[in-house]
């Protein structure tokens, strides 16, 4: 596609007609059948097709759950339950629209995850990677969002504390939260913004997509190896063999999807959701939806104050650091090599953050109390670490392995040592 | 570009920056209603003040009200919660100010100045909302014999002061005021 040299010849007289009028057969023949990818992707580059699948799934069901439900605290919890019990098929609509969301989010880590692991955001897709954090915060916004509308007690607590961060910030805090909120706490004017934020977002989303696809597109993909494309044989056609890699992942994951919306379907929410909020009682323990967790126990972590800065404040800086960090790991990360198969001591690191990031979620789920927070101070320690100090100094002093001239040697090499017969052919 | 590369002022000129400046004062007065829409509006905002009847409410007995969709919590304390929150000295509280809507911004923290005065120093009146992220305190519970925030590990003394863990400023104090001997007025 940016290549601009198109390979698509239009066979008939339509074809051609449509060609000299709007070429969008033409852009989709060029994006998805001919366009080149390389020849090692493994599955861990499916999560991309499989988190398209599940934006258009959750829009979907969405889409149909609103027909149902009444955004008015009045009648908010009944609705859903309505949806539950009386509305033909309507039970299995939510549990896919609700585990939906937490399946978007497994694939999204998986997403990130391998991104990190094979340098993806490095030269010259620092774009494409800032667009795909944008994205993710977009998420985040709209699972929050969508986790308010059945108007439980945990949807309710959840906006009370979310909501309550904004309250850190000097000055101004709480004009903005009661902007928010449309009050002085969360009640029927929240829920109806909420509802149409939640509406809103998922379209938004759909829209940065579109710019993340294209920047992907532009730059070409990465691949295990992290050497770029240089000649044909480094490259398949996406048609059929990424289409149909991405298709079989996707059955995959769908099979994953369904064990937990027919056997498991509340698994990943929480019983106090199913008690109606009650603005004058606070759940013993209030926790957020697992794809939080390691947030929440970031800013719970910060229990002491920093010169000016409160706890609290500190602690919701924290947590926003957190993420806002993603947004310069292309310029963080000073190693010339791009992916971790070729850097040791980076492979290393990386897995010791993914386990600390499952080790946070875990700690986000226990009390503060105790020696929890002493671990969540740990972890979180290492979450900064990790891009702040170990990322530039390892590309300074890390020896990476030696790099195969290309994809094509790559394939070849790890075939022959394999077993295979070392006489194969590139076969382009 | 080389054709209207001139020093002099032109007619395009001007409509140029006429039409920038009409163009940004459009879009500010647009924007401004969308923001202001956002703000609690006028039904939410003249909640009418509360009163509460007090009359039943014996030493160690708490009521909790809804106010402005919050709870406000009135406890009329015993001697031994008086006596442990006079014992606490300034210099202990994390928040040493009193918080209260209805003496001076700057008071300390002292118990009498956090309680609804001289003779009524039993009573304790104050919004039930955690000062750290909103959540409602659990009465009579956590470290200080006060009141416990189960969200994120909060301690309040017998006074709602904070006195442990991450929240950052006592309890607020509402405006109220006793309009009987038994009858409360909250706002």
């Amino acid at each position: 596609m940016s290549a601009g040299h198109s390979t698509y010849t239009p066979k008939t007289g339509l074809g051609r007609w449509m060609d000299a009028r709007l070429p969008l057969p033409r852009l989709v023949y060029d994006s998805f059948v001919a366009y080149p990818v390389p020849r090692n992707l493994n599955y861990a580059y499916t999560f991309g097709g499989i988190l398209s699948l599940m934006l258009v799934a959750q829009i979907v069901t969405g889409i149909v759950l609103a027909m149902h439900y009444a955004a008015n605290t009045e009648v908010a919890f009944v609705s859903v339950e309505k949806i539950m019990r009386d509305v033909n098929s309507g039970w299995l609509l939510r549990y896919l629209h609700s585990n939906g969301a937490s399946m978007f989010f497994i694939a999204v880590y998986v997403h990130i995850f391998r991104g990190l692991y094979y340098g993806s955001y490095k030269a010259p897709r620092e774009m494409l990677w800032i667009l795909g954090c944008i994205i993710y915060l977009l998420m985040m916004a709209t699972a929050f969002m969508g986790y308010v509308l059945p108007w439980g007690q945990m949807s309710f607590w959840g906006a009370t504390v979310i909501t309550g961060f904004f309250t850190a910030i000097p000055l101004v805090g709480e004009w903005i939260q009661q902007l928010l909120l449309g009050g002085f706490a969360v009640d029927n004017p929240t829920l109806n913004r909420f509802f149409s934020l939640h509406y809103l977002l998922p379209f938004m989303i759909a829209g940065v997509v579109v710019l993340h696809v294209w920047a992907l597109h532009v730059t070409g993909q990465t691949n295990p190896t992290g050497i770029e494309v240089k000649q044909k044989t480094d490259t398949v056609a996406f048609t059929p063999y990424a289409t149909v890699k991405d298709a079989f992942a996707m059955v995959v994951f769908m099979l994953l999807f369904a064990y937990f919306v027919f056997y498991i379907p509340n698994y990943m929410g929480h019983p106090d959701n199913y008690i109606e909020a009650d603005a004058l009682k606070t759940p013993a323990h209030i926790v957020p939806e697992w794809y939080f967790l390691p947030f929440y126990a970031i800013l719970r972590a910060i229990t002491f104050n920093i010169g000016p800065i409160d706890s609290k404040l500190g602690g919701v800086l924290a947590m926003f650091g957190a993420i806002a960090v993603l947004f310069v790991v292309p310029w963080l990360d000073t190693s010339k090599v791009r992916s971790a198969v070729y850097r040791p001591w980076f492979k290393l690191f990386f897995w010791l953050f993914v386990v600390n990031a499952v080790f946070l979620g875990w700690l986000g789920s226990r009390p503060a109390e105790g020696i929890y927070v002493a671990m969540a101070q740990g972890a979180t320690l290492y979450y900064f670490a990790f891009f702040i100090v170990i990322m530039p100094v390892l590309g300074l002093v890390e020896t990476p392995r030696r790099l195969p001239n290309s994809i094509t040697e790559a394939v070849l090499e790890k075939k022959s040592s394999a077993g295979a017969p070392a006489t194969e052919q590139a076969k382009g | 570009m080389s054709a209207t590369d001139s020093t002099e002022h032109t007619r395009r000129d001007f409509l140029y920056v006429a039409t920038g400046v009409a163009g940004a004062v459009g879009i500010a007065g647009v924007a401004w209603p969308f923001i202001d829409q956002m703000r609690p509006d006028a039904s939410t905002r003249a909640l009418a003040s509360i009163q509460v009847d007090v009359s039943g409410v014996e030493p160690g007995m708490s009521l909790t009200v809804k106010w402005r969709g919050r709870p406000v919590f009135i406890r009329n304390r015993t001697e031994k919660e008086i006596e442990e929150a006079k014992a606490v000295a300034l210099a202990d509280l994390k928040d040493p100010i009193a918080r209260n809507a209805n003496i001076a911004a700057d008071a300390p923290a002292t118990d009498i100045d956090r309680s609804a005065g001289e003779g009524k120093e039993n009573w304790l009146v104050m919004v039930g909302v955690c000062t750290h992220l909103g959540c409602v305190p659990l009465g009579q519970a956590g470290d200080f014999g006060g009141w416990f925030c189960p969200c994120h590990g909060s301690h309040y003394d017998t006074a709602g002061r904070i006195r442990k863990g991450p929240a950052p400023e006592n309890l607020a104090v509402p405006t109220f005021e006793f309009v009987s001997d038994t009858v409360i007025q909250v706002g």
